[in-house]
């Protein structure tokens, strides 16, 4: 006998006119459930145009990268007005898409405006909501999470009539699983007016990939010496397909901006790979790392903490080891 | 301007947790510290009422010994404080946005709330917004450079791949911080010294009438996770190291 299906709404992130990767985990996450993939007017449009409301949708890339990766439905949801500037507009059109089609599951991506949005709908709906979630299970509504920086997994169950959840990137890799996807749209009712508005969107300087949801991550610690050094990360790291990151040490010496720390006061990563070079291993740097699948370790001190905590260590200068790493890749 | 400080009481990050029981921690014996985002919100709240004048109060739901962690908070210039009591080791954040709310709203209602941008313990991201949407007010969450302008709030979060967005409001609102916001400051004796004599007034979850058996998530269970033991240490020229990295890196775990 077939298994009842559940009615899952996944909210997708696009970037650059294409689905992210991390999406197609959290749909994966959702293998064998009833899937709706729910895009919202500003996510579609084109990165560099928050006016446009329409999305463009259509574009065979976006609609077949869902259908291939198990949206029955794809929804492409819009407001009465542009949503693109009122974060809190966009979490009140995705109630509406809630209450439209009665879903009892809706999952998102752990990433900035993932967590936002959630956290937002939940208060809306008056739902449960568990964030950053590495495992699912839909049926049973039970959810695995990081408790305290990593030190322990936590396992939880929500109640009620609908679960929200959003997924920690890379926790779940994608799997295709196609179905023959069926475009929709839906115009949200979203009467009221924003209480907040976003003026200005800053691009970042470099055109680097996000931290929290790079497949890669390679770090310079205090040992990086100068923030001219991380030149020789990011070579090694667009080879890797990789994020670049940075230790509180190597921040505080102004070799590199907050937005790229990791650790307990900066971003949590959880890539496939992890490359700490010249980095002493803290609590605090390991508590933002150390759930990613294979830690590497370079370090000149054999002794340093870090070497207890990695897969493989290499006990060396990071600008003698670094360039020949690259030079292999 | 009055302002109300959400302040949680959670575990020294830098301590080793044990699991007692199946979802239950240790914590008689153990150190406690306010929640690190939180003294940027507590730090960004004194210093407006330093400018503006005003009065700031903390506001914490947790157990009894969260009375040190307060007085500790305090001395950062806080003026005074509420402590919601309760036993719980993991209370639902629904549950815990519904007492923060009927704390504040017995208080009197602020211009200003501020939070860390989540907790360190649970990591649940998402109390601030229920308590926002409650009391009807916005909040921007992860915000790393506050400007007030009268009414008007200019409140930047990053976004991801060091995108920023500038994000205005209006007061009465919420703003969740996150480091870069300011440097919260060291208390100095004399401070510590005053923050002994000033209030803080205990009310127990259930006099505020939240019926706790209505949370809408349970924790079913808590382990400790393994830690990594003993590295592969390569060895080597430098040149054989990384050819037999690359080898491992893609052969044996399959991750390039
Ligand atoms: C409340 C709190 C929160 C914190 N939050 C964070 C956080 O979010 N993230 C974070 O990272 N830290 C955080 N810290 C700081 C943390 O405790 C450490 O101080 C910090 O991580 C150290 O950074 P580091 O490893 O780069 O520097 P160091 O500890 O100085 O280590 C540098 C390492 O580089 C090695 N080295 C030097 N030169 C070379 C070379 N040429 N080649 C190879 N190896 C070399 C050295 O042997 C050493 O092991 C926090 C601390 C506190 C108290």
């Amino acid at each position: 006998m077939d298994q009842i299906k559940i009615k899952t709404g996944v909210l997708i992130e696009i970037e650059n006119g294409a689905v992210k990767e991390t999406s197609l985990g959290v749909m994966t996450a959702a293998a064998g459930q009833d899937i709706y993939a729910l895009i919202l007017g500003r996510d579609a449009s084109a990165v560099n145009a928050p006016s446009v409301n329409a999305p463009s949708v259509n574009a065979p890339s976006v609609k077949d990268k869902l259908a291939e990766y198990g949206a029955g439905t794809i929804v492409s949801i819009s407001g009465a007005e542009d949503l693109s500037a009122y974060p809190d507009l966009q979490a009140l059109a995705l109630a509406s898409a809630v209450k439209e089609y009665n879903f009892e599951t809706l999952l998102g991506t752990a990433s900035a405006t993932g967590r936002d949005i959630f956290a937002r709908l939940a208060a809306i709906l008056d739902a449960p909501l568990v964030s950053d979630c590495v495992e699912i299970n839909i049926e049973e509504k039970i959810v695995k999470k990081s408790h305290f920086s990593g030190k322990t997994m936590a396992t939880l169950k929500a109640n009620g009539s609908i679960f929200l959840c959003t997924i920690r990137p890379n926790s779940i890799e994608p799997v295709a699983a196609a179905t023959a996807g069926q475009l929709v749209e839906f115009t949200a009712d979203t009467q009221s007016t924003g209480l907040i508005k976003i003026v200005e969107t800053k691009k970042a300087t470099k055109g680097l990939l996000d931290l929290t949801e790079a497949p890669i991550v390679i770090t310079g610690g205090r040992a990086i010496k100068a923030a001219e050094n991380y030149g020789m990360l990011e070579t090694c790291a667009q080879k890797l397909g990789a994020a670049v990151g940075a230790s509180r040490a190597a921040v505080d010496a102004g070799f590199a901006p907050h937005s790229m720390q990791v650790g307990q006061t900066g971003k949590t990563v959880s890539p496939k790979l992890y490359i700490a070079c010249g980095v002493s291993g803290a609590v605090q740097h390991y508590a933002g790392m150390k759930t990613s699948k294979v830690i590497v370790a370079i370090n000149e001190d054999k002794d340093a903490p870090i070497f207890s905590k990695c897969d493989y260590g290499i006990v060396g200068d990071i600008f003698d080891v670094v360039p020949v790493l690259t030079e292999k890749l | 301007m009055k302002i109300f400080v959400c302040l949680k009481h959670v575990p020294d990050t830098a301590i080793n947790i044990k699991v007692v029981g199946i979802n239950g921690y240790e914590d008689s014996e153990l150190k406690f510290i306010p929640n690190p985002y939180d003294e940027y919100a507590i730090e960004e709240a004194v210093s407006i009422v330093e400018k503006q004048g005003g009065e700031v109060v903390l506001v914490t739901v947790g157990k009894e010994a969260a009375q040190a962690t307060i007085r500790g908070a305090m001395a950062m210039g806080a003026d005074r404080a509420i402590l919601v009591k309760t036993d719980s080791q993991f209370l639902d954040s629904s549950l815990t946005a519904k007492a923060l709310k009927a704390a504040i709203e017995s208080d009197g209602l602020p211009d200003m709330i501020f939070t860390g941008k989540g907790s360190v313990d649970t990591e649940g991201f998402q109390t601030q917004y229920r308590l926002a949407h409650a009391l009807g007010m916005p909040i921007v969450n992860e915000v790393s450079v506050l400007t007030l302008e009268g009414e008007k709030i200019l409140a930047q979060r990053e976004t991801g791949s060091g995108e920023k967005q500038v994000i205005e409001t209006q007061l009465p609102c919420m703003i969740g911080a996150t480091k870069g916001l300011n440097e919260p400051r060291y208390p100095k004796f004399p401070a510590i010294m005053k923050a002994k004599k000033k209030q803080i007034k205990e009310i127990d979850l259930s006099e505020l009438g939240i019926d706790t058996s209505k949370g809408q998530v349970a924790i079913e269970k808590l382990e400790a996770v393994p830690e990594r033991s003993g590295a592969k240490m390569l060895e080597g020229s430098v040149d054989e190291q990384m050819t037999e990295l690359v080898r491992i890196l893609k052969e044996d775990e399959k991750v390039l």
